[in-house]
């Protein structure tokens, strides 16, 4: 089990800077997980703590040791890779013990932890097969268990789940989840798929562009992003984002619609209102803050999506508990709860929360 | 397949194999065919497409009354060489090529483009002046020195297509698992290449089998004669012994074919299928 800790790590590929100054510590048994859109360094922050890319500059350590020139073979680091990269030539069993058939373990000793980590994995019936003969689902099992037969100090999961389907993936996805409460082990866990992201992590590290947005919770992340591009990462549906001048206690939108945020911070005049579809209440015409028109509705059964358009702030999207009898073409009355919106500057970081201005 | 074979579909595919088939074995069979025809017969019966009569002859008077065996026997030191240490060596450059990035690569690439552009016959006077230079005129290692050179281009990249077909994923898992690059290439990326491997020494050893040019520049005396020339010893002055020239060419078929069946298990595609999600 280990502690992780990055300080000031870059990346640069010729004149090309990947990754900058990435600033990271990692708890003893920590769930991380770097989410960002593609593009954004996350693999190749992984690859750089795995050891198979070099590190432009700062110091990476496990337990307060240096590792930035440390070979991946001796940093004990297990990694599950998104293609599995299965031996091909090699039975289940073989593909699993391997890492301990370079190390030279006893074979007694190896075929025992094969077995245990092939019943934990339900794949016993198969330890004697190629991995051409095995499902997807199968084989990214077979990936997990060459992973944890080690006993590694920390595991790394670089998008494990994108070639499986949907189902397969909430499968996997609760079974890597039971993995980390029982091996407690270090895990980080790289995706761009939020929903992952979310349920898995304690911690999630959000990637743009080589720089951390933002570090936290996924709660955190959720009820307080940073900055526009977490907002609009972070939540499904997206978040409203619009732009309205800022006022004592009010924001304004193009029209002249006046939305009352009785907590709103002292702010300048072009910033942007955040909202997401969830924290916006459908009210009677007479009484929200805006008049939206209903273009599309979608009816979920559980939810109710409405793709409204506001005169003036453009569209809008609502999602509601339950089914709402709304139908395409209705006008109906938007409140926004301002114990719920976002204000972003001109530099789209979040000025200070409506909410905390209320205590 | 599960849709419904339509007859006439299907004979016209076998009638067009067979056509292809016949197109390119006749030669072959042709051949074989006088090489067991009696020498007395061999322009009598010269367009029939089998003999009335049928001998060993030939095969016995190569073997027993020629050099035949000494050509054989060269030509297999020189082709098993050539195969050996072209294969070596364009293994390592293949894998260099495929896996590591460095200064120089793409002129390297260039350089071993341009070689294979050559026509052959212009540089058989300079590799005659350097070989006849360093005094090794009539030795069989000035051969399998010169097909190296000539094969290795070529077979660097078919090796590197062979590499590049391999995930590079594979070799870091196995460095994650414990492994050094050596390991990883020995234990994983090697058994993965065999088709690769097979694929070349077999496209080598054909090669250097059958290379007569280089072989009558720089090879005149008898005992280190490989097959190709020791064949034109069949023609004299006055006349080609036909029937003895063609059981040769049989005979020395059977090394070739011994060869690829030998390899053939390795060249069955579909080795790494499993490996990464495809």
């Amino acid at each position: 089990m280990a502690r992780i800790e990055l300080k000031d790590v870059k990346k640069r590929y010729g004149s090309v800077e990947v990754l900058r100054d990435v600033n990271l510590d990692i708890e003893d048994g920590e769930f991380i997980v770097l989410v960002g859109p593609s593009g954004c360094g996350k693999s190749t922050l992984l690859r750089m703590i795995a050891g198979l890319e070099p590190i432009t500059g700062g110091d990476f350590l496990i337990d307060g040791k240096r590792m930035n020139d440390v070979r991946p073979r001796d940093r004990d680091i297990a990694m599950v890779f998104q293609s599995y990269a299965l031996y091909p030539h090699m039975d289940v069993a073989r593909n699993m013990g391997f890492s301990m058939e370079i190390r030279k373990d006893p074979a007694a000793e190896r075929a025992s932890r094969v077995k245990k980590a092939a019943e934990t994995l339900g794949l016993t019936a198969l330890t004697e097969r190629l991995p051409k003969a095995l499902s997807g689902g199968q084989r990214q099992r077979v990936a997990m268990g060459r992973a944890i037969i080690r006993d590694p100090r920390a595991f790394l999961f670089d998008e494990p789940l994108s070639n499986l389907d949907a189902a397969l993936r909430v499968e996997m996805r609760l079974e890597i989840a039971r993995l980390h409460q029982k091996l407690g082990a270090t895990m980080i866990y790289v995706t761009h798929d939020q929903v992952e992201a979310l349920t898995l992590a304690d911690r999630i590290v959000v990637l743009n562009g080589g720089d951390i947005q933002q570090v936290g919770s996924p709660l955190e992340l959720y009820e307080r992003p940073a900055n526009k591009f977490v907002a609009q990462f972070i939540g499904s549906p997206t978040m409203n984002i619009v732009p309205v001048t800022g006022g004592d206690g009010e924001v304004k939108t193009a029209d002249g619609s006046v939305i009352k945020l009785p907590h709103l911070p002292d702010c300048g005049a072009a910033v942007e209102l955040g909202i997401r579809p969830e924290h916006i209440d459908v009210v009677d015409p007479s009484e929200g803050d805006l008049i939206g028109v209903a273009d599309v509705v979608e009816h979920l059964g559980s939810d109710t999506n409405i793709f409204t358009v506001v005169e003036g702030l453009g569209p809008l999207m609502v999602r509601k508990h339950g089914n709402i009898p709304a139908k395409s073409g209705d006008r109906l009355g938007l409140r926004i709860q301002p114990e719920n919106a976002h204000i972003f500057g001109p530099d789209g970081r979040a000025l200070r929360r409506v909410l905390e201005k209320v205590g | 397949m599960t849709h419904s074979p339509k007859p006439v579909l299907a004979v016209g595919k076998y009638a067009a194999l067979l056509a292809y088939l016949s197109f390119a074995l006749f030669p072959l069979y042709w051949l074989l065919k006088i090489a067991v025809t009696p020498d007395q017969l061999i322009y009598t019966e010269g367009t029939n497409l089998w003999p009335s009569e049928f001998t060993f002859d030939n095969f016995r008077s190569v073997v027993f009354q020629t050099d035949f065996l000494s050509y054989f026997g060269n030509s297999l030191y020189v082709s098993l060489g050539t195969a050996a240490v072209t294969t070596l060596v364009a293994a390592g450059a293949g894998y260099a090529f495929s896996r590591f990035n460095f200064a120089g690569k793409r002129l390297l690439i260039a350089v071993m483009l341009i070689t294979q552009m050559f026509p052959l016959l212009m540089i058989i006077a300079p590799i005659y002046k350097i070989i006849a230079g360093l005094g090794m005129l009539n030795s069989l290692t000035s051969l399998i020195v010169v097909y190296t050179a000539f094969n290795v281009p070529f077979a660097t990249f078919l090796m590197q297509s062979f590499f590049d077909g391999i995930p590079k994923d594979l070799e870091e898992a196995a460095m994650m698992d414990g492994c050094s690059r050596f390991q990883a290439l020995y234990k994983v990326i090697f058994p993965l290449t065999l088709p690769g491997l097979g694929a070349t020494l077999g496209f080598v050893f054909t090669a250097a089998w059958s290379e007569l040019l280089f072989a009558l520049m720089l090879i005149s005396k008898n005992e280190a004669m490989t097959f190709p020339v020791g064949l034109l010893t069949f023609v004299s002055k006055f006349s080609v012994d036909w029937g003895q020239m063609m059981a040769a060419g049989v005979l020395a078929l059977v090394p070739s074919c011994l060869f690829f069946i030998f390899i053939q298990r390795y060249l069955v595609q579909g080795l790494t299928s499993g490996a990464v999600k495809g």
